[in-house]
């Protein structure tokens, strides 16, 4: 077990590495960055003095070393719009992407499981055909036009929430949160609807179609023939067995869901690191651009090795296969 | 004799589907004694493992039990709504599966699966629970049942876990158990012990056995009677010795002309022409009619009921004493 997680998290160190080579370069891709320091006007050798100082003029496998170097410790270098340390305004506007993506996905889950399970049981009454109908709804819909006709049923017709911002923030630490405000919960609302509406139906139709499979195997059977309650053999046989890949969709899918936030955080104007993000290519921001890059796939690879943890705890036969490799 | 533990009465199952009806099982009757090992044999498709699946009453959509009763211990369980049958299921009825491999639920320790079955049927605390899990295991001959209950299904050979399967299904004491097919997913050598394991736990607990197979071997070793079924029909029913050695039905004699015996030096073994029809195609009078060597032409329009014949009954008009003369 230990070896096995040491050794995805050396691969996952492998990929950071790698995203970290398409990150630097991004700041060579887009022109001297010295330009984008001085002014027009600079002499040569003031320039030079610049470009010195900031190293560089030093080897391009030192330069990344150093880069990388500074990205462990996130040190982003600064931002060339705010003019202040990126990875004070990624802090800053972090806890608001993942506190969105975080509700979008329970958003997800919990009503995509109990759809599903009721859709996989239920298969025949007409509220299991309207969630398939929603479903298809909720799969083929664009994100931002979800947004916006949730913006004009919920906020211009009907005024109940706010289309716009996050509300009220209290301030934990480092960490704003709008979970303990009214207003706060509020603006919460409809972001999170519209992030997690195509997870939601995407694990909707996964748990009903892998129920559907578990109900017909043979260890189901033997369940029924050995008279457990259909209680049991629904919720403590067929669901456990439903959920390994539920558990990989799911967690991957936190993964674009943060990427995702992008469209929703701009549809509704929330402050979090995607709307940064936009706001940074707007503006050519490279610094920002990287470092959101860099974070992005932070988190991906994260959850990557948290969901691979996982099937170990839900199913006992990869934990032997594990502790004898092949 | 005391009342049978399982009685069916010409049971009837049937296939719905979209083009027509089908019926698997077309008018079985037979009774299973106490401490009674029946064995029912026959061609994939013949409705064995059916008649299994009716008298546990997991028959599901499309089919249906079409008509006819099902008494255990005198009680009728074929009309029972679905919660008073699933009270039945693994309490006094017992079922064990073909494929050890896959009864078992993956994700689970052994032992909690005894325990949760143990606790649906019978009103024992977890303690209690558990130590009648590990004197189950070790009474299906698990070695250190102690240690091996909280371990997993895949952490079990094949023949193990047919003997877990075993424990699950008689572990709230059943009156008859259906083994379908239990050994056919084994080897020969395990085959052997799973045999006589579930022909010790009949004597023991005077459990009665239906036993589903197309292995005439089984049969022979396990059984006191045979079933022989054919198209959903039952062909001929008697005690084991008497259908091995002298079978009556036409099916039943090539059935056995097909096993191979060490003592006699056959070179070709007896084969039965053609195959079963389908349930689609079922011809009319007896089903069996195309292959048979002895058909004459009432088998053709009149379907031949069960008759006694010594301590055989055969559903077959050479044996009807009205028809003797005529057959040819």
């Amino acid at each position: 077990m230990l070896a096995f997680t040491l050794r995805r998290a050396i691969q996952a160190i492998g990929v950071m590495i790698a995203v970290g080579i398409i990150s630097f370069s991004m700041f060579r891709f887009a022109g001297d960055p010295v330009n984008q320091i001085v002014s027009l006007d600079t002499p040569a050798a003031e320039r030079e003095a610049v470009r010195k100082s900031l190293g560089l003029d030093d080897p391009v496998v030192l330069q990344f070393a150093r880069y990388f170097g500074n990205a462990a410790q996130f040190k982003f270098g600064v931002s060339y719009q705010f003019r202040q340390p990126v990875s004070n305004l990624l802090m800053e506007r972090m806890p608001a992407t993942l506190e969105l993506a975080a509700c979008a996905t329970v958003f997800a889950m919990v009503f995509g499981i109990l759809m599903g399970v009721y859709s996989a049981l239920k298969r025949d009454t007409w509220l299991a055909k309207v969630f398939q109908a929603v479903s298809l709804i909720g799969i083929s819909l664009p994100t931002f036009l979800i947004g916006i006709l949730l913006i004009y049923l919920f906020a211009v017709v009907l005024g109940w929430l706010p289309s716009f911002g996050r509300g009220d923030v209290v301030r934990l630490g480092w960490w704003t949160t709008g979970l303990l405000t009214v207003s706060g919960l509020k603006a919460l609302i409809m972001p999170s609807v519209t992030l997690g509406l195509f997870q939601m139906t995407l694990i909707m139709r996964l748990v009903r179609a892998e129920m559907l499979e578990v109900l017909r195997t043979d260890y189901i059977r033997f369940a029924r023939a050995r008279g457990l309650t259909t209680r049991a053999i629904h919720f403590g046989h067929a669901l456990r067995n439903t959920l390994v890949p539920v558990i990989t969709v799911a967690g991957l899918q936190f993964g674009s869901v943060i990427a995702f936030a992008i469209i929703t955080e701009t549809v509704f104007q929330w402050p979090g690191m995607g709307l940064l993000f936009v706001q940074a290519v707007q503006n050519v921001d490279i610094p920002i651009m990287a470092a959101y890059l860099l974070m992005v796939s932070l988190i991906f690879v994260t959850i990557n090795l948290v969901v691979d943890i996982l099937y170990t705890v839900v199913d006992p036969r990869l934990r032997s296969t594990l502790r004898r490799p092949t | 004799m005391s009342e049978p533990v399982l009685s069916v009465r010409n049971l009837k199952v049937e296939f719905v589907t979209r083009r027509d009806t089908l019926r698997a099982i077309d008018g079985v009757s037979f009774d299973i004694a106490k401490g009674e090992v029946l064995g029912v044999v026959g061609e994939s498709g013949a409705g064995k493992s059916v008649t299994g699946l009716a008298v546990i009453g997991l028959i599901d959509r499309p089919g249906r039990i079409a008509g006819g009763e099902i008494y255990l211990s005198g009680m009728r369980i074929d009309n029972l709504p679905p919660e008073e049958l699933r009270r039945i299921r693994g309490k006094r009825i017992g079922m064990i599966f073909q494929d050890p491999l896959t009864s078992l639920n993956p994700l689970y320790r052994i032992g909690d699966q005894l325990v949760e079955t143990i606790k649906t049927h019978l009103n024992l605390s977890e303690t209690a629970a558990r130590k009648r899990a590990i004197d189950l295991l070790a009474e299906v001959g698990i070695p250190a049942p102690e240690k091996r209950i909280d371990a997993y299904p895949h952490e079990f050979s094949g023949g193990m876990r047919q003997r877990v399967v075993i424990a699950l299904a008689i572990c709230a004491e059943p009156e008859l158990i259906i083994a379908d097919e239990p050994t056919t997913a084994l080897d020969v050598s395990v085959q052997a012990q799973i045999i006589s394991l579930i022909k010790r736990l009949g004597r023991d607990h005077g459990t009665a056995v239906m036993l589903v197979t197309h292995d005439m071997g089984v049969i022979a070793e396990t059984s006191d009677r045979v079933a022989v079924m054919y198209s959903g029909r039952i062909a001929e029913i008697g005690p084991v010795r008497d259908v091995v050695q002298n079978p009556l039905h036409p099916y039943a004699k090539g059935l056995m002309g097909a096993i191979p015996t060490l003592a006699s030096d056959t070179d070709r073994l007896v084969q039965i022409p053609g195959s079963m029809p389908r349930l689609s195609a079922i011809p009319p009078g007896c089903p069996f009619n195309p292959r048979c060597a002895f058909v004459f032409d009432r088998c053709r329009v009149e379907r031949p009921e069960p008759v006694r014949h010594g301590s055989q009954a055969v559903a077959c008009h050479l044996y009807d004493s009205t028809a003797t003369e005529t057959a040819a």
